[in-house]
């Protein structure tokens, strides 16, 4: 039976599939008239169709609905603003958002509420992350934020429990479509239908659809694979598996790299973490995706399968040009892994806004100094080429050389020899080239202990 | 009759009570125009853009389009019975293009289909055949070709500023350019029509400006307007771009619907609105000043380049407002202010909060910026000494008040007498003396500018800066007629009160204040008042909501429809009494007369059975205003509103990345109706325009195509933006003219104050150089252009 079993609002629900590609923003609106989850920019940039969803393990999420495709949700309890509180007993946050005056035009509030009812739940405190896949016009954030702290001490509803225990009741066999429970079974699907999409968190490929009207024909959804996700980290590596969710690689990854944690929190939105995956993030081959640039620094080896067969090569490697990876037919990334190393990495992100944008120009540098002189440099760059790319010159200017404020000038003018960056809307190719040196730079700075962060400065 | 000692109900004006529709917003049961159920068979729109930025239309090839799934019928030019134009202004703006295209994103055709996929998908079929024209993208572009609305520059001039400049001791001279700004309303445009019997139609539209809809509509359809009915219950956000925007989507759906015979819809994708509909104006504004050794200046010329787009739509009293913003907060004593409307084959320019007043301003806020830095001196300095005479004392005795022979008896000192602004309106209400000191005590702003300089002496990379500026706003329309505004109000047997208005609620709080005004006039508790969609069945011939308008105006209104009731239960009271309705007291939610008191309800039901009409318009239209506006002179505004902000920012020199650490604002709503809803337009207004000034940026490509057309790619603040330490206050003296409660609009003012952020970015960029070179940082103030303006301070050409 093509249908996808999930707990609405509470109730189970059983909805046939036509369309696999179906957003769960359109059904929640046009079929059952849940009109509450508002569509605003139709791409999970703005917040307004957030709806609540919580998985087998029991945590709920903060997901954009317009890039959620139904089959996704299969096996799992959503949540709409209709389903939160009522006129009698509405949610803490309701109440807070009432009394803090935290709507005016009213459009964006269902979205935050959402996040803000997601974060009372697991008890998450850091608002303005929580809140930083939500974008309001009207109010300047500053009463939202106020209803966020007010709420939170508010007892959590009864229902996430009992959300928590209905899924563990809720019949969600396996369907006629492709979801495949094991790594194993992804690989004799994938071998069977080579031109499939891989559909994880669907934070790119959801715009295909919803921008791009591409109507996509096999896909294959990966959210049901168990043995692709995770972080394991042993004395000699850190393996993240593909569909590893950004959210899930920055708590991992927070004690042994805490600026690449950094970089993460700033990579998309709450919203877009929770779905978006790694694998997804090397496999779309986007130049400006945030995790590559971080991986190659470290040093990250990424593993690939076909059927039984599966080859390893280095992160890099992978990236061939503009649009093309080495990635066969047939093939897909099962996991990427790094060294265990003393954590020499900073990662800096340059972009308009702080959160939730696309970097203009993203750089990781690791580099390792013995007794003052460079011994190791892995420097790569998300935005400055077609693909994540190593700064191969500047690497080999400082190898070797004193670790000097005089090594750093001269290493910076090889940035010209590693990287002929575009002009588009995000920055000039000259800014980025002069920021790319400048963050050589600040990575000096910050290794004497000199304040570079804007982030850091308290008011 | 009882005596007992009555409730007073809670109290209405004054009140911070959250906004009327608060409970339904967290709820997500509060509808807006793509929420409405609407009936089987409705049809959904799209339409087919160009992407040529100018150019002649060969052949549009849509068959595909009609072939496509779900496509009930394809309309061009050629297809629509009556008028083809959905312009709020010179009828320049076909809804579907005829023969050329003019801009990049420009609607050619429309798609009808049974689905919003289905619409968008069908309308990617066609084929244009387009043979280019030249396209004039630019301002230096549209100089160079002359292309320009109205036959030259418009210029208003007082005294002699090329003279005072030559005679000052020091000349200032300048530019800055300031982009434009996407509205990005959460809730993208959107229309819904509704065939009725007779050919009539009925529109739901998300508008600022139902009347224009009707308009629009009756025009496009043939018939008058008493056959179109439109409703607006609410907007996801306005900000302007719902004031002549929404017309192209409500014309395409009645088009439509009349054409099938079936409801129409039709909401655009966001990628759609971006590229379709008209942003903020961008400006070039050169000034040259002289002035004295304090920075006072003798004589100054402005001139602003004003890039409208392709057609006139609101382009020229845009470019009016932002000519009346030159002066800001300053008393210019010969000025000169020159304003070019540059016709460009780009989105048509429209309305955004400020409506050009934050261009003109920030034009004056960067030559104070600009002279201090040149005189060595503290930019608040310069500013209050060129600030406008404070208002006169409101003393009624003393010296210089007596009158003798029909004259004062000793004339009051010269500088006592209001000044006028370069268009010849005395400003007779300045109260930023006051505030400023008030703000800079507040903020801490002299110790505070020391610390950063401290701060700045002892951090090689990071750098902060400062900047407190003031906002002088004009409040009415332009377009003197425009300030007029009516209201229809019914008391029903049970006490309870409905009430329309023309204004229109985007999130502003409008019917909020308006039920309290109403709640005020009855003595009743504000939730026994009821405002229902804004009707143009109800309420006839309204003005947009824009302007910072809609509580001056439609408070009024209302309130007038009011008092016209309450005069006729007081005089029914009377003559039950055999007294008269002077005698009838009204207070606490009680009427006493004689000794006897009654409840609102007890009086209300009495007199319906009397037979006394519990239903009334109100009308209102503002007093005092007289303007030339092609002389540029007379009285354009009622009043104006004043403001002070001061933000302290941080920038890092490396990367140009930047954050705005701390906000202060104090600003005046006179005595506010609802100071919660009052404190909210400040917030938003301040995060708005800071927004503006630093990391929104429109960008287009050398072919005229729109490339930041999605909130991926164009970035409005997000939550860590705000200022981490974000005071704002209340002035709350009442605004000395008859407005509503004494209140003061308050809808566009508050924007004005993110110029501080800038400003204090600007600051910090100087604090990178020896003083010699000004910043002149131009807007917005990306980290790209911070990092370039730091590069400039220290050395880089």
């Amino acid at each position: 039976m093509t249908e996808v079993a999930f707990l609405l609002n509470g109730a189970p629900v059983r909805v046939p599939v036509t369309d696999p590609t179906q957003t769960v923003l359109d059904w929640l609106r046009e079929a059952r008239g849940l009109t509450g989850t508002k569509e605003g920019c139709n791409e999970g940039d703005c917040g307004a169709c957030t709806v609540m969803v919580t998985g087998p393990d029991g945590t709920p999420q903060a997901l954009n609905a317009c890039i959620l495709f139904l089959p996704q949700i299969h096996g799992r309890a959503l949540r709409t603003v209709e389903g939160v509180g009522t006129d009698a007993a509405p949610h803490p946050v309701q109440r807070a958002m009432v009394e803090h005056h935290g709507s005016q035009c009213g459009f964006c509030t269902p979205g935050f509420v959402m996040s803000m009812v997601t974060a009372h739940a697991t008890g998450a405190r850091d608002h303005d992350d929580q809140l930083a896949g939500n974008l309001c016009r009207c109010t300047g954030y500053a009463p939202i934020l106020r209803a966020a702290e007010a709420a939170a001490d508010a007892p959590v509803p009864d229902w996430v429990a009992q959300d928590r225990a209905a899924l563990a009741t809720l019949e969600a066999q396996a369907t006629d479509l492709h979801m495949p429970e094991s790594a194993d079974a992804l690989a004799a699907l994938l071998d069977a239908h080579p031109d499939a999409t891989l559909i994880a968190g669907a934070t790119d490929v959801g715009l295909w659809v919803t921008k791009g009207m591409a109507s996509l024909d096999p896909v294959i959804f990966l959210s049901r694979i168990a043995d692709l996700r995770g972080v394991s980290v042993t004395d000699t590596e850190i393996r993240i598996g593909a569909t590893t969710t950004l959210a899930a690689l920055r708590r991992a990854i927070a004690p042994l790299h805490p600026s690449f944690a950094e970089l993460i929190r700033r990579y998309g939105s709450e919203q877009v973490r929770n779905a978006a995956t790694v694998g997804g993030n090397i496999a779309n081959g986007s130049p400006i995706g945030d995790s590559p640039p971080a991986l190659i620094a470290l040093g990250a080896t990424l593993h690939l399968r076909r059927g039984d067969a599966r080859r390893a090569l280095p992160l890099e490697a992978f990236f061939l040009e503009y649009g093309k990876q080495d990635l066969a037919p047939g093939e897909f990334v099962e996991a990427v892994s790094v060294p265990r190393q003393r954590d020499r990495l900073r990662c800096y992100k340059i972009s308009k806004r702080f959160d939730q944008d696309i970097s203009a120009v993203c750089g990781c540098f690791n580099i390792t100094v013995t007794d003052g002189m460079v011994t190791a440099a892995r420097i790569a760059f998300g935005g400055m080429a077609g693909t994540p790319k190593r700064a191969a010159s500047v690497e080999s200017a400082l190898t070797g050389q004193p670790w000097s404020e005089a090594s750093i000038d001269a290493a910076a003018q090889a940035f010209a020899q590693d990287f002929t960056p575009l002009d588009d809307m995000r920055a000039s190719a000259r800014y980025r080239l002069e920021s790319a040196r400048n963050l050589l730079r600040r990575y000096w700075f910050e290794d004497q202990g000199t304040r570079v962060s804007v982030l850091e400065v308290a008011p | 009759m009882n005596l007992h000692k009555p409730t007073p109900p809670a109290a209405s004006l004054n009140t911070p009570l959250p906004h009327d529709a608060a409970a339904l917003h967290v709820a997500g049961s509060a509808r807006y125009v793509d929420d409405i159920p609407t009936p089987a068979g409705t049809l959904h729109l799209c339409f087919g853009l160009s992407e040529h930025a100018h150019g002649r239309i060969d052949a549009l090839a849509l068959d595909a389009v009609r072939a496509a799934p779900g496509v009930v019928a394809v309309l061009t030019a050629a297809d629509l019975p009556f008028a083809n134009d959905v312009s709020p202004s010179v009828h320049d703006e076909p809804l579907l293009a005829e023969g050329t295209v003019h801009y990049a994103g420009q609607p050619l055709f429309l798609v009808v289909a049974d689905s919003h996929h289905a619409a968008r998908r069908a309308a990617r079929a066609a084929t244009a055949r387009i043979t280019p024209l030249p396209a004039i993208l630019s301002i230096d572009d549209a100089l160079a070709a002359d292309a320009r609305f109205e036959d030259g520059p418009r210029i208003w001039t007082r005294g002699d500023p090329d003279t005072a400049i030559a005679a000052a001791p020091h000349v200032i001279e300048g530019a800055i350019e300031i982009g434009g700004q996407e509205h990005f309303y959460l809730e993208g445009q959107a229309a819904l029509a509704l065939p009725q019997e007779g050919g009539d139609m009925v529109v739901h539209a998300s508008s600022q400006h139902p009347t224009e809809i009707q308009h629009k509509v009756a025009d496009a359809l043939g018939v008058p307007m008493h056959a179109v009915r439109v409703e607006v219950r609410r907007m996801g956000g306005g900000f302007g771009g719902k004031e002549s925007q929404g017309n192209a989507l409500a014309v395409a759906c009645a088009v439509a619907a009349r054409a099938t015979g079936r409801p129409c819809k039709m909401r655009y994708d966001r990628d759609d609105d971006f590229i379709i509909t008209g942003k903020r104006h961008d400006f070039r504004i050169a000034y040259r000043a002289g002035v004295d050794g304090d920075g006072r200046i003798r004589g100054v010329t402005f001139t602003q380049y004003a890039r409208c787009g392709w057609a006139q739509d609101l382009s020229l009293p845009v470019a009016d407002r932002a000519m009346l913003h030159a002066d800001n907060a300053y008393f210019l004593p010969a000025v000169r202010i020159e304003s070019h409307r540059l016709r460009t084959n780009t989105q048509s320019a429209t309305a955004f909060r400020g409506f050009g007043g934050p261009q003109g301003m920030l034009g004056v806020e960067r030559l104070m910026d600009h002279i201090a830095h040149a005189l060595g001196r503290d930019p608040l300095d310069v500013r209050r000494a060129n600030y406008y005479r404070a208002a006169a004392a409101p003393a009624r005795t003393g010296p210089g008040t007596a009158q003798r022979f029909g004259g004062p008896h000793s004339p009051a000192r010269a500088d006592s007498a209001p000044q006028t602004t370069p268009y010849g309106m005395e400003v007779e209400d300045f109260i930023l003396h006051d505030m400023t000191d008030a703000l800079a005590r507040s903020s801490d702003y002299a110790a505070r500018r020391a610390r950063v300089a401290e701060w700045n002496a002892a951090n090689p990379v990071i750098k902060r800066g400062i900047a407190l500026t003031p906002v002088k706003f004009g409040i009415s329309f332009t377009l003197t007629h425009l300030n007029q505004a009516g209201a229809l109000v019914h008391v029903y047997q049970d006490g309870s009160v409905h009430l329309n208005h023309g204004g229109t609620e985007m999130g502003q709080g409008l019917f909020q204040k308006v039920a309290q005004v109403a709640a005020d006039a009855f003595g009743v508790d504000p939730a026994r008042v009821r405002i229902t969609a804004t009707d143009t069945g109800k309420v006839p011939n309204t003005s947009a909501t824009a302007a910072s308008s809609g509580a001056d105006l439609n408070g009024m209104a209302v309130r007038a429809a009011c008092d016209t009731i309450m005069d006729r239960l007081r005089a029914m009271l009377a003559e039950a009494h055999q007294s008269t309705p002077d005698a009838v007291r009204c207070a606490g939610g009680r009427f006493t007369v004689g000794t006897e008191s009654y409840s609102f309800e007890e009086v209300v039901s009495r007199a319906y059975l009397s037979r006394i009409s519990l239903s009334a318009t109100g009308y209102y239209r503002t007093p005092k205003l007289s303007w030339d506006r092609l002389r540029g002179h007379g009285r354009p505004f009622y009043y104006f509103a004043y403001g002070a902000a001061c933000s302290e920012v941080v920038i890092d020199t490396l990367t140009g990345e930047n954050r705005i650490l701390r906000a202060d604002i104090l600003h005046d709503t006179g005595t506010s109706l609802n100071p919660a809803l009052d404190i909210g337009q400040i917030e938003g207004g301040y995060v708005q325009g800071a927004g503006w000034l630093t990391m929104e940026e429109l960008v287009w490509d050398d072919r005229g195509r729109l490339r930041t057309h999605a909130p991926s790619t164009y970035k409005i603040p997000a939550a860590s933006d705000r200022p981490a330490v974000f005071n704002v206050a209340l002035w709350n003296q009442p605004n000395p003219e008859a407005t509503i409660g004494k209140s003061k609009a308050v809808g566009e003012p508050p924007l004005m104050h993110g110029i501080s952020a800038l400003l204090a970015l600007s600051d910090a960029v100087a604090a990178c150089g020896d003083g010699s070179r000004y910043p002149a940082l131009d807007a917005p103030a990306t980290p790209e252009r911070i990092l370039a303006a730091v590069a400039r301070q220290r050395g880089a050409p």
